[in-house]
């Protein structure tokens, strides 16, 4: 019987490295691709196609990135401007409201739950918002529309109220108020300190939010000074397609001074890069905030 | 998060007895002395209010333009009236069954696959031994949900352009001919499921992932000097166990299966007319009937339409939960 167990215990394992080890490498091939067409000269793209490993290395695309580097300097700029403060304000409302709602000597709090919930059930669409925005509160063009609307969502004010909740118990609360803290100061002197992990899982979700955002600035933002990374990058990608589309029709050949495949690549890796760089060190935190959300929510 | 919302505010403590006598004395009393008693954290819970009393709430107003024919100049009451002319021109044209059909059916795949193969690799990976190789592997599975879609777009085109995609270099090489991915609609049904698990499925997995470290390891001690083999172990234990974080996960995106995945179709499609039959979905169309054919009154109705039916959708099948299973519903 023993042996018997053994053979299908082995046998599971052999599937489970096969399966996993596939999926992970999956997983990294198409970012290997990206890298490698990023070092690749621009001819060589041209002539061989993409391949994993670069047949004629070259610099030239992240050379061209940064022959004139203010417009992505900038665009980074108006990203990391966009992430902290959005971030850091979300966290500060959503981090309160979770308290408030948390607090079960608030009588109001599932009506006002259920105020913030309703909102995932039923909205009035894209087009209304859009132009309440813009035309009623004229955000068109301004750094305000790229972080306010991202500024709290309801899945995660509930993250962080359940996660009040389940680590804090009431007492702590009365205990406080009974020392003479006031509601505010209970807040931020015991509730703040006592949420680390629960405040790094919702604070990573806002920010990767807000990094990758490219949504509003291809609805509000007409002026490229204002662009956010990932929409710079959109335009690159796609302006250059249509450059090279002109260029092929007009019979004027751009592709000397303009070595099109290899910088978008490269600014593709030039936009991840922070990611990328970050990730390892993010991860384990988003790791952890999900298994507590998920074993104890 | 799946507390019940609404109904159990009655429940509620009182503090004092004065406090429930001027409950029953009248509610607006009550209300504006608990605003008084808690003013600090009324305050605190303000701009939250606020905040989705702008982009929430007040937008629903707007619902009114998907009946009027849109002008940017005038207000809003101020706009002509049409009735239903908007919903009946989507409805004619056929638009609305086929961004309904897709949007239905690539999020009910998006949600199943997505649900059952995160469970399966979450199966998988916590038999594996090997700590580092373990973390490894997870944090590889992970890296996909955390690249922008735009990057996506880059690695799709990467791999299936025409002239120098990835696949095509490939076919060349092995002596076949060049596909134009681009021009066959149907493939793009597979390719965006596709590129929705590989971004999505390592973060899945982990909550399950979760869910499974969370079982004791009692059970399987037990099942093991019954003689359970593996197999047995995870199918009469594993896969029982993960239930309840499958349903309350399958709840979540079953309400917002009318506006799934923006992003990915944008992203991956654009506005590559060639591909709409396959892969346009009710927020790609309304995006562009806002911004590319400048539509409002078309895509103010496609908005309506499908806040509307998400919603009967999502009170439905919460009414059927709550009938079959009282723990498991939303509210």
């Amino acid at each position: 019987m023993a042996i018997k167990e053994d053979a299908y215990t082995r046998l599971f394992k052999i599937i489970s490295y096969a399966v996993i080890i596939i999926a992970s490498i999956a997983c990294l091939l198409p970012f290997l691709l990206i890298i490698s067409a990023s070092l690749t000269s621009n001819e060589s793209i041209i002539r061989d196609g993409y391949h994993f490993i670069p047949q004629q290395f070259s610099l030239e695309g992240y050379r061209t990135v940064f022959t004139f580097p203010e417009e992505v300097l900038r665009a980074y700029g108006v990203t990391i401007f966009t992430t902290v403060v959005g971030t850091t304000l979300g966290l500060f409302l959503m981090t309160m409201a979770g308290y408030v709602l948390a607090r079960k000597d608030f009588k109001y709090r599932n009506a006002f739950s259920f105020y913030i919930y309703f909102t995932t059930l039923f909205g009035g669409g894209l087009v209304p918002w859009y132009i309440m925005l813009t035309k009623y509160l004229g955000l068109l063009d301004t750094y305000t529309v790229l972080i306010f609307p991202g500024l709290m969502t309801p899945f995660l004010i509930i993250l962080m109220k359940n996660f009040i909740r389940s680590s804090m118990p009431e007492e702590l609360f009365e205990s406080a108020k009974i020392d003479g803290a006031g509601d505010f100061k209970i807040y931020y002197r015991i509730v703040l300190p006592l949420s680390t992990p629960g405040i790094a899982t919702v604070g990573l979700f806002l920010a990767l939010a807000y990094w990758n955002d490219w949504f509003s600035s291809s609805l509000f933002i007409n002026d490229p000074h204002k662009y956010q990374l990932q929409y710079y990058l959109y335009n690159v990608i796609n302006s250059m397609q249509f450059i090279a589309q002109m260029g092929a029709g007009t019979g004027v050949s751009l592709s000397n001074d303009m070595p099109t495949e290899s910088t978008k690549m490269a600014m593709a890796i030039v936009v991840t890069g922070p990611i990328l760089l970050l990730y390892p060190f993010i991860q384990r935190y988003f790791v952890k905030g999900l298994t507590i959300g998920a074993v104890k929510g | 998060m799946n507390q019940p919302l609404p109904k159990s505010s009655a429940m509620l403590a009182t503090d004092s007895r004065l406090d429930e006598r001027r409950l029953a004395s009248g509610r607006k009393k009550g209300f504006f002395h608990e605003l008084i008693r808690n003013r600090i954290l009324f305050l605190m819970l303000l701009p939250t209010l606020v905040f989705f009393f702008i982009n929430s709430y007040i937008p629903m107003v707007g619902i009114y333009y998907a009946f009027t024919q849109f002008d940017f100049n005038t207000s809003l009451f101020d706009a002509k009236f049409v009735g239903l002319q908007n919903f009946q021109f989507l409805w004619q044209s056929g638009t609305l069954t086929k961004l309904t059909l897709n949007t239905v059916g690539y999020n009910a795949a998006f949600i199943l696959l997505g649900n059952v193969l995160a469970i399966v690799l979450a199966i998988l990976l916590n038999e594996l031994r090997g700590r580092y190789f373990k973390k490894i592997a997870q944090s590889v599975m992970f890296l996909p949900y955390f690249v922008s879609f735009v990057i996506l777009s880059v690695i799709v085109y990467n791999i299936f352009n025409y002239d120098n995609g990835f696949l095509n270099t490939l076919l060349l090489q092995l002596g076949g001919e060049r596909v134009d991915v681009y021009n066959k609609p149907w493939v793009w049904i597979f390719l965006i499921i596709l590129f929705y698990l590989w971004k999505n499925l390592g973060y899945s997995m982990v909550i399950y992932l979760a869910a499974i470290t969370g079982i004791s390891d009692e059970y399987y001690e037990a099942a093991k000097m019954d003689g359970a083999n593996i197999f047995q172990r995870i199918w009469y234990i594993t896969v029982p166990m993960l239930k309840s974080t499958f349903v309350v996960l399958l709840l979540f995106a079953l309400g917002s299966i009318m506006k799934g995945q923006f992003d990915l179709f944008y992203q991956l499609i654009g506005n590559n007319g060639v591909l709409y039959n396959t892969t346009d979905i009710l927020d790609t169309y309304v995006y562009r009937s806002l911004k590319v054919t400048f539509d409002v009154g078309m895509a103010s109705a496609a908005g309506v339409y499908q806040s509307l039916f998400g919603f009967v959708l999502i009170m439905t099948v919460n009414y059927i939960i709550r009938k079959l299973n009282d723990e498991y519903a939303l509210f």
